[in-house]
């Protein structure tokens, strides 16, 4: 069990520091490299919605990233502090032409969710008292032979 | 790697060629650009987007943001975008049913419909 975490300060520009770490951390715990691209976008998604949250509610809250890598795969949280995700429109696209252009030029929060929610299988939106907790997971392949622990077979599976 | 920008005209249309990375800190750039463009009179616009690294929905924003501009003025903004990581975000959004998209800037400039 390995884990990077980074808490920043809610600016745009570190949206992007946050995703080349994260982007580094899941490729050394070996995950796949279309799935190093959907955690890219995810998580671009959920830190730029974090960002806007806290731009607007909590500027001087720091948003938090813990990205985990263990037996049941690569994990990564993003918590931020705000208003709770508000239920999502049916027709997105409708949302998005009626909304388009938000005023400050942040990510509209709801929007960035329902990207999340069909970009990711195992997605988790947690609502707490203060903010909401978004967790996703993505799996990992079997440990290479000889970086494994003491114990283990080094049999390779051909 | 940051965003590029560069506009050319060809015919009635004004192509913007973007690159590199449309986020929430980048997106500002795009978004002045295509008020620039329309305030300056330009309608129909084809956005290149092959040269894009990554799009968010920050930069979905900003797209459908023209999109509206051009729209109040009976323009049209195309894109251009055979990327499949770059496409799957329109798909998820549904934007793919609002935007025409085209496999090249050829085929956006010669689009009439």
């Amino acid at each position: 069990m390995a884990h990077v975490e980074l808490t920043l300060s809610p600016l745009p520009a570190h949206v992007r520091t946050v995703r080349l770490v994260a982007v580094a951390a899941a490729r050394r715990a070996g995950l796949e490299a279309g799935l190093v691209d959907e955690l890219r976008l995810a998580l671009g998604e959920a830190c730029s919605r974090a960002v806007a949250l806290h731009a607007r509610h909590a500027p001087d809250v720091p948003v938090s990233v813990l990205v985990t890598d263990g037996p049941d795969g690569l994990t990564v949280e993003v918590r931020d502090r705000g208003p709770a995700a508000g239920p999502l429109s049916g027709n997105l696209a409708e949302e998005m032409l009626d909304n388009a252009d938000e005023p400050d030029g942040l990510v509209d929060p709801d929007v960035a969710l329902a990207v999340l929610s069909g970009l990711v299988d195992d997605c988790d939106i947690a609502v707490r008292p203060d903010g909401t907790t978004v967790t996703m997971r993505w799996p990992l392949p079997p440990p290479v032979l000889g970086v494994a622990g003491p114990g283990s077979t080094a049999v390779a599976q051909a | 790697m940051d965003l590029s920008l560069s506009t050319r005209t060809e015919g009635d249309r004004t192509v913007v060629v973007v690159g590199g990375e449309i986020d929430v800190y980048t997106a500002p750039k795009l978004r002045e650009q295509l008020i620039d463009l329309v305030s300056s009179g330009q309608y129909h616009l084809v956005v290149d987007m092959e040269g894009v690294e990554f799009l968010d929905s920050t930069g979905l924003g900003v797209l459908v943001g023209g999109l509206k501009r051009v729209r109040a003025h009976e323009g049209s903004l195309r894109l251009v975008c055979t990327q499949e990581r770059i496409l799957k975000i329109f798909r998820i959004t549904g934007l793919t049913k609002v935007f025409p998209i085209h496999g090249s800037v050829e085929e956006a400039v010669a689009a009439t419909d």
